[in-house]
């Protein structure tokens, strides 16, 4: 048996700030990761990052990055994604100052 | 120093208007990410984790205070604030704006500066001993020859689709500063039987997946042609160079799979064949540069000031680890440390970069380098005038006298920026830069490199630190492998893996069994961490590292 698929949210770069985003249900582009959409059927997924990557006028280097159900929406799975929720450690910069 | 010539001046302006021009075209959609990916890197404009980076060169390391002025001006007005100034003595801006980076760059033009070549697969910033033209030990200063490798490397037509990046060190001095062994070529200036200058060239280091030492390919090359054996050792690797398997496309591979004496069976043979080519031209070039190099108006003045204000045992520790003997005995080789315990290593602030900047023209001939330890030197300071500089860096957060000890750390920017990284550098070395402090140790423990990567391309050299430390993800959990027995110098040596790697809550009592294992063993202050290590070899380490737990000792 295949191994279940790990629900996922669509993320990028804004192209002008280079701010990571969350393609949220309703196509925006959010900074928060909790309003992401969270993806859980594998071919949905990939129609969401092909229309993400279709907005090229918009973001930088989409895709898909496991994510689970939270409280308040969708939580990053991995260290890396939980890192680009908030910004580096040694600075308060980034969306950790941005009171994301 | 070199100024730029007006040919230097016009080729980096059109490239500031093209970078305009491409940016405008992003922007407005009539280049996609894909056609636009190439042009931003080869103006060394990056997308990282958080944001956009800007990777500046900072040829050989060398600034002038006019220069570090206008990176502070660029700090402030366009990214947070600070730069990080990095192992290839190169400075990254981590927060710019895409829209704003042809205005950056328009601003690092007007100093004479660019990011022309710091990513791409092409030679990448010439980098040399951040002591050139000053140090004690050097047979000459080896800028100019770095300056001449520059300008033939920027836009070369041959070599801007390498197989993969090219970097190239120069040392003038036999104590090797520079890291020449872990270099594609490694340029170390020597004189022959009868005198005469030259180089030993080295091919094939570089650190990464695959570490190597580069070997000798020839152990004599004369001065006069030194562009093209350059010229004809690129020229062979473009040819020969792996453009199958990314991971086996530096020039190290090449030489690992062929064999030295068949590269250097072809490399000779090409020199042959190009030689006549040059004509002399480089040499004239040369010429020239070497004028803009020459040493500053050095200003004789008595060193009893310094001998008095040694009393101070501030002034002393720092003079202790900071200075380094000068060419000429009434000054000195200052390294300003930008590794104040806790901060992180390489980063400098605009104000600090101001103050560096004045400094520099107070009592260092307007000069400033960038070493590949991540630290800023002014390699002209007369003797007389250190207590006033010390003085003047102690409240900006300047003084730390640790260069050379053990919170002296190479950290990558890790995981906290870098888009490749696997787990975070910058935090471990705060840590353990702050703990060893607490302990109070670091001055006995004396000479220490820590390098830490965090990831296996190891920018921060963790293969050559007497210590090294290389960041992985282990299953979605960051995990800090130890090496030991690395040596950046002219006896460099590739360290060995300990054994298993340890989570970050176990890394840092980890290396205080370390160092007490290695303060416990040593014949005396004067054995250093590295002469235990070769002398006892690895296993009493291990052994400190990796204890045996109780059951295993109930077993035996």
């Amino acid at each position: 048996m295949s191994r279940a698929f790990a629900p996922k949210v669509v993320t990028a770069n804004d192209l002008l700030t280079g701010e990571v985003v969350y393609l949220t249900a309703d196509d925006r582009w959010s900074p928060h990761h909790h309003e992401a959409e969270l993806i859980e059927d594998e071919a949905e997924a990939q129609l969401r990052l092909l229309a993400a990557e279709a907005r090229v006028a918009e973001v930088v280097g989409a895709y898909l990055a496991d994510a689970r159900r939270g409280p308040c929406g969708p939580e990053p799975v991995h260290f890396r994604e939980v890192f680009r929720t908030r910004g580096p450690s040694n600075y308060f910069h980034g969306k950790q100052a941005e009171g994301a | 120093m070199y100024r730029y010539t007006d040919f230097d001046e016009a080729f980096v302006r059109a490239r500031v208007a093209q970078f305009r021009e491409q940016v405008e075209r992003r922007l407005s959609g009539a280049l996609t990410e894909e056609e636009f990916k190439p042009l931003r890197l080869m103006n060394g404009l990056y997308l990282q984790l958080h944001a956009y980076m800007l990777r500046v060169a900072i040829p050989y390391g060398t600034l002038s205070s006019r220069q570090m002025r206008q990176l502070a001006m660029i700090a402030e007005r366009w990214d947070k604030g600070y730069g990080h100034f990095t192992t290839r003595q190169n400075i990254q801006f981590n927060w710019p704006k895409l829209r704003d980076v042809p205005d950056i760059l328009e601003a690092l033009a007007d100093v004479g500066m660019h990011a022309i070549q710091t990513s791409g697969n092409c030679v990448r910033n010439v980098t040399a001993d951040h002591f050139a033209g000053a140090a004690a030990d050097e047979i000459a200063d080896p800028r100019p020859v770095a300056e001449l490798l520059r300008q033939w490397s920027t836009d070369h037509p041959e070599f801007q689709f390498l197989p993969r990046k090219f970097k190239i060190a120069v040392t003038g001095s036999p104590n090797d500063r520079a890291v020449t062994r872990a270099h594609d070529i490694g340029l170390r200036m020597v004189r022959n039987a009868a005198g005469e200058p030259g180089f030993e060239v080295l091919v094939g280091g570089g650190l990464g997946r695959t570490p190597m030492l580069g070997r000798v390919i020839r152990e004599f090359l004369p001065k006069a042609d030194l562009l093209p054996y350059v010229e004809a050792i690129l020229a062979t690797y473009n040819l020969l160079g792996r453009r199958d398997n990314k991971y086996k496309a530096r020039i190290k591979i090449t030489v690992h799979e062929l064999g030295l004496e068949e590269i250097r069976g072809l490399v000779e043979a090409e020199f042959e064949r190009i030689r006549g080519e040059f004509s002399g031209a480089d040499q004239r070039i040369l010429a020239e540069i070497e004028q803009s190099f020459a040493p500053p108006p050095f200003v004789a003045k008595p060193v009893a000031g310094f001998e008095a204000a040694r009393r101070d045992p501030v002034f002393r520790a720092w003079a202790d680890t900071n200075l380094h003997p000068h060419r000429r005995d009434d000054h000195a080789i200052v390294t300003v440390s930008l590794k104040a315990h806790g901060a992180t290593p390489g980063d400098a602030t605009a104000a600090q970069m101001r103050l560096l900047a004045d400094l520099a023209d107070a009592y260092g001939y307007g000069e400033l380098r960038i070493s590949h330890e991540q630290n800023v030197i002014l390699p002209h300071v007369a003797r007389a005038d250190l207590p006033a500089l010390h003085a003047a860096l102690l409240p900006a957060g300047l003084a730390t006298a640790n260069v050379g000890l053990l919170s002296d750390i190479i950290a990558c920017p890790g995981m906290d920026y870098c888009s490749l990284a696997t787990a975070r550098s910058i935090p471990v070395a705060q840590e353990i830069a702050t703990r060893f402090r607490d302990l109070g140790l670091e001055h006995e423990i004396g000479p220490l490199k820590i390098k830490i990567s965090g990831c296996i391309n190891a920018c921060g050299h963790h293969h050559v630190g007497h210590i090294g430390i290389l960041g992985l993800d282990r299953a979605g959990v960051e995990t800090y492998q130890i090496t030991l027995g690395g040596d950046a110098t002219e006896t460099a040596t590739i360290g060995e893996r300990a054994g298993p790697g340890f989570s970050a809550d176990e890394l840092l009592p980890a290396l205080e069994r370390l160092i007490a294992a290695y303060l416990a063993l040593r014949e005396g202050p004067e054995e250093t961490f590295l002469t235990a290590c070769r002398r006892l070899g690895l296993e009493p380490f291990r052994a400190a590292l990796y204890p045996a737990t109780e059951a295993q000792r109930d077993a035996a």
